[in-house]
């Protein structure tokens, strides 16, 4: 108990006195998680939009695909990323094995599905009370669904929220096509598995707190937001 | 009054089937008159039905529907506007419900929108949500984006059903002014009030059958089917 006390005080000492071991890992962490949250978005948005608006045959099996797909195992994807770009891989020349493309990679395959499956929700929901107007106004398809992204982008801003939730507290994937190097592909939640293996409990714990501060202010942040807009009725 | 480019509306033998159930009855009508048509019945005539059918929302069951000598194509279609009764407005501001129309048209189209806000009496509410206005608001906000697409037909389906009379007013006086730019105007009411100060000719349905089309005056002054009577004398006809 003594130690855990101890451990708390230096995880404290470590972020008041912005450690640089600590600021460079929660700085990779970031940049890997927001680029694969945002390369996912990217994705996943018209992806999720285009499965809620278009009519096609399969379109009730693709949608219960990218559900299943929202519980992909973190180290199969990593596996998967890592046969794909290691040496003898298809992508091996790009010599991607262990650095930070590779986990931002490994992320959005992650990711991209729950942003996917999350949008097609909810612009679902919105097309069934656009639906008669836009047909009425003869809308292109294209145009549909760019208006239900853009108008349901508070809601989808939860949904990204979501996805970032999931990319930040990935550890399994990351440790697999990163290898945890450190200065180099040194993530929050590599570091802690890292440091808790090896007794040194103030690092684990120190952005163990860190990690739970980001997940709660994005929180707060993406809430604030959405309560916002809701008294300005635009979402 | 100009007339419509798009008349006349010609409906033959037109029946909609939704499962065993067939909600319109071999409908057959030649709307040539400019003005305004008012489809008139109580509820669960196959007014609102019918209203989709002749633009192109549903498909029919059997039957043909040509404007103008036309198909109901896309080409067709896109000179007309519907006004729902419940208005779909979207997550925007007043202007942006406009400008979404009108920015594919390219051009001046922030002039255009400004003509259509001042002449809807919207236009100091133009940065406001548009799911933020009043229902009446909300329904000439409605109306506006419809005429922003400069229809040659206008149609609408009980606009001023869930709104006071002060707003009822000021959609009716939009409408004539629409009507006296040549836009042929079909509306949808079980409003006996508004029909009589509005139709130029009436349309009364009863259980998805056509019954009565005739000028209005003459409809007004002796409806032919017993079930018009019953409707225009305040008797609840099922």
């Amino acid at each position: 108990m003594q130690d855990f006390s101890a451990a708390f005080g230096l995880a404290f000492s470590l972020i008041i006195g912005a450690d640089a071991d600590l600021i460079e890992i929660i700085a990779l962490s970031l940049r890997v998680s927001i680029s694969a949250v945002l390369l996912s978005a990217l994705i996943g948005f018209p992806l999720g939009a285009l499965i809620a608006v278009a009519r096609f045959p399969g379109r009730q099996v693709a949608a219960v695909i990218l559900n299943a797909l929202m519980g992909l195992p973190p180290v199969v994807v990593g596996l998967l990323v890592y046969m794909a770009i290691s040496r003898a891989g298809p992508l091996g020349w790009m010599n991607l094995l262990y650095t930070p493309a590779a986990m931002i990679i490994a992320q959005t395959i992650l990711v991209t599905p729950i942003i996917a499956a999350l949008t097609r929700q909810v612009v679902e929901d919105m097309h069934k009370e656009y639906d008669e107007q836009f047909r009425s106004l003869c809308i292109a398809p294209q145009r549909v669904i760019a208006a239900l992204i853009w108008d349901s982008r508070y809601s989808l801003l939860t949904v990204t929220l979501a996805g970032f939730g999931r990319a930040i507290a990935e550890v399994g994937a990351v440790i697999i096509v990163g290898g945890n190097i450190d200065h180099l592909t040194r993530v929050m939640t590599t570091a802690i598995a890292l440091e808790t293996s090896r007794g040194d409990l103030a690092l684990a714990l120190a952005l163990g707190i860190i990690l739970l501060i980001l997940a709660l202010s994005v929180n707060a942040a993406v809430y604030g937001l959405r309560s916002s807009a809701r008294r300005l009725a635009y979402a | 009054m100009p007339a419509s480019l798009s008349l006349p509306l010609e409906v033959d033998g037109l029946c909609y089937r939704a499962g065993p159930d067939l909600l319109i009855e071999k409908v057959s009508v030649t709307i040539e008159n400019a003005g305004v048509s008012v489809i008139m019945g109580p509820n669960g005539a196959g007014k609102s039905l019918f209203l989709r059918l002749i633009h192109g929302l549903l498909g029919p069951s059997a039957g043909e529907i040509r404007w103008a000598g036309r198909p109901l194509d896309l080409e067709t279609r896109r000179r007309q506007a519907l006004v729902f009764q419940k208005p779909v407005l979207m997550r925007r501001s007043v202007a942006a419900n406009i400008d979404f129309v009108l920015k594919p048209q390219g051009g001046q189209y922030r002039q255009r929108r400004d003509q259509v806000l001042h002449q809807a009496g919207l236009y100091r509410l133009r940065n406001q949500a548009a799911r933020l206005l009043s229902g009446g608001e909300q329904q000439r906000l409605a109306l506006a984006r419809a005429l922003a697409t400069d229809p040659d037909v206008l149609l609408l389906d009980e606009p001023c059903a869930s709104i006071d009379s002060a707003a009822t007013l000021r959609i009716e006086n939009l409408l004539r002014q629409t009507r006296e730019r040549g836009v042929k105007i079909i509306l949808v009411t079980h409003d006996t009030g508004q029909a009589r100060r509005l139709a130029d000719d009436m349309l009364f349905m009863h259980n998805g059958r056509l019954l009565e089309y005739r000028p209005a005056a003459e409809f007004f002054a002796a409806p032919s089917s017993e079930q018009a009577r019953a409707f225009l004398d305040g008797k609840i006809v099922i």
